[in-house]
């Protein structure tokens, strides 16, 4: 029997058989496993499978009954000489379009929503108490004016630009500002105020955002009628 | 332990087990799920990576990690709609034609003429509705989580355009009806598109395939709904499961009493 003599030379080849040497090299590098910590495990069949099989039967049932027992909307062959008052969108757009009723187009259409979306992408990138450390401490009145500043400066830039008073905006924006200021001038008293004092700003403005959009869309397809005069659903129904 | 001994274990086993044994031990059973009973910690290991659609979950998970409380299923739930809007989806396919009247025309057969045409049609309105909702739910959830924070900052984008996504495919759905609901909410829709500045009328005609909402615009939401955005959803959602497990599974607030900074 003869053994093959090779040459070996330092080298890095992607086919180990040809040239039988590696050179390691070693790199930090950081691969996110699951921080592994002493909590219960189980596995994945049939504990996980099992819930989800029932997630996925109580979803369908639901969907199912829903679907049994109210119908689609269909209304008349699309007529465009015919235009509806008030001629809406479906809900999750309502929120836009009342937006239409106080600005211009190019700002309730684009650049708003632009934003937003902008907005959300940046939230992990953007380090911003990315930690997300309690705002209060400690009682701090002077920091909760400057709060309760900004909220209603942010109330009154957003009304400038508007033709008409946007209270779907300065209402959730200054009750907003209000809730961030009271541990502020309270001290963490009592469980909700402990709770609201130790949130991060991070929180807050992600609030913020949840309550105007949240308003704004119930304003907009509930409250709203012909020619986007406000109604009142127990009164006059929804449009 | 030797082989034979462990077969010979395996066969006792199975046979106890009856029917379940006798469909596990089954010759084309067994060319379609290739581990045994899932009665061992290894069968169970390999009914989940052994398996194309299971093997996305890891083998093992955590216990907080799969209660409902802590993510209320959002996600998975938005998974469930998809799937329940895909499939009536085609079924509506086969019933309809995009083009003017008989789109509109088409309604009314679901409505009067197809057995469980509305059931058909309700089923998929509403899970598109509920679908909107879960996934806005679910980006909520995720936020006051702080699950978005490093290393998931990607996933969160990812989800950001789920989101959009599932608004545009419901937005272009709207028009198919072909009813004054229809076409005066994409009416809407694109007049908002004109606002842009410079080229808003361009961006708008190229959405409506012309000036005004008609059949043309009909034809392109059509398309974008049934083919383009629909496909594109199916991939980022791959994407976005994925990197849930290769960003170190699903974010957990740390342990009580273990330290760390918790979620604010």
């Amino acid at each position: 029997m003869t053994t093959k003599q090779r040459t070996f030379t330092p080298a890095e080849s992607e086919d180990a058989r040809q040239i039988p040497v590696r050179v390691a090299e070693v790199q930090e590098d950081e691969r996110f496993a699951v921080e592994d910590r002493d909590e219960p495990k189980v596995m994945s069949f049939p504990h996980l499978v099992l819930r989800e099989a029932i997630a996925l039967l109580g979803m369908s049932l639901f969907l199912v009954l829903l679907s049994l027992f109210a119908d689609a909307p269909l209304e008349q062959i699309a007529n465009p000489a015919m235009t509806p008052n008030p001629a809406k969108a479906p809900w999750y757009f309502l929120g836009l379009q009342e937006l239409l009723h106080y600005y211009p187009p190019l700002v309730a259409g684009v650049l708003l929503p632009g934003l937003v979306v902008m907005a959300l992408i940046q939230i992990p990138y953007f380090d911003v108490n990315l930690k997300r450390e309690a705002l209060w401490t400690a009682p701090r009145p002077g920091r909760a004016t400057l709060v309760l500043l900004v909220a209603f400066a942010v109330a009154f830039l957003f009304n400038v630009a508007a033709h008409n008073t946007v209270w779907p905006i300065i209402i959730p924006t200054v009750v907003v500002g209000i809730i961030m200021a009271l541990p502020g001038y309270l001290g963490a008293h009592g469980r909700l105020l402990s709770w609201l004092s130790s949130r991060s700003i991070p929180f807050y403005v992600f609030f913020w955002f949840l309550s105007v959009a949240v308003v704004l869309t119930v304003v907009g397809t509930l409250f709203r009628g012909p020619g986007w005069a406000l109604t009142f659903p127990w009164r006059e129904g929804i449009y | 332990m030797s082989e034979t001994k462990e077969t010979t274990l395996t066969a006792e086993r199975e046979k106890r087990r009856g029917l379940m044994a006798l469909l596990h031990g089954n010759r084309v059973f067994r060319s379609l799920f290739r581990h045994g009973l899932p009665d061992t910690n290894r069968n169970r290991a390999l009914a989940t990576f052994s398996n194309f659609f299971l093997h996305v979950q890891p083998v093992k998970v955590r216990l907080r990690a799969i209660k409902f409380t802590q993510t209320f299923y959002l996600g998975g739930l938005s998974l469930v709609c998809f799937g329940t809007l895909t499939i009536t989806g085609i079924l509506l396919m086969f019933y309809y034609h995009p083009s003017v009247p008989r789109a509109y025309e088409d309604m009314k057969d679901l409505q009067f003429v197809v057995s469980s045409g509305t059931f058909l049609r309700n089923l998929h309105r509403w899970s598109a509705h509920v679908m909107v909702a879960l996934v806005f739910l679910h980006m909520v959830r995720v936020f006051f989580a702080g699950a978005y924070k490093p290393p998931r900052e990607f996933n969160w984008v990812l989800g950001v355009i789920l989101f959009v996504l599932t608004v545009l495919l419901s937005y272009t759905g709207y028009l198919l009806p072909w009813d004054q609901l229809a076409y005066w909410a994409v009416t809407v829709g694109a007049n908002m598109a004109k606002a842009v500045p410079v080229m808003g009328e361009d961006i708008r005609f190229l959405m409506l395939g012309g000036t005004e909402v008609g059949e043309n615009a009909l034809i392109r939401f059509y398309v974008l709904h049934c083919v383009v955005l629909p496909l594109a959803l199916t991939g980022v959602i791959a994407l976005h499961l994925w990197r849930v497990r290769k960003d170190g599974g699903l974010h957990l607030p740390p342990l009580k009493g273990k330290g760390g900074e918790g979620d604010r």
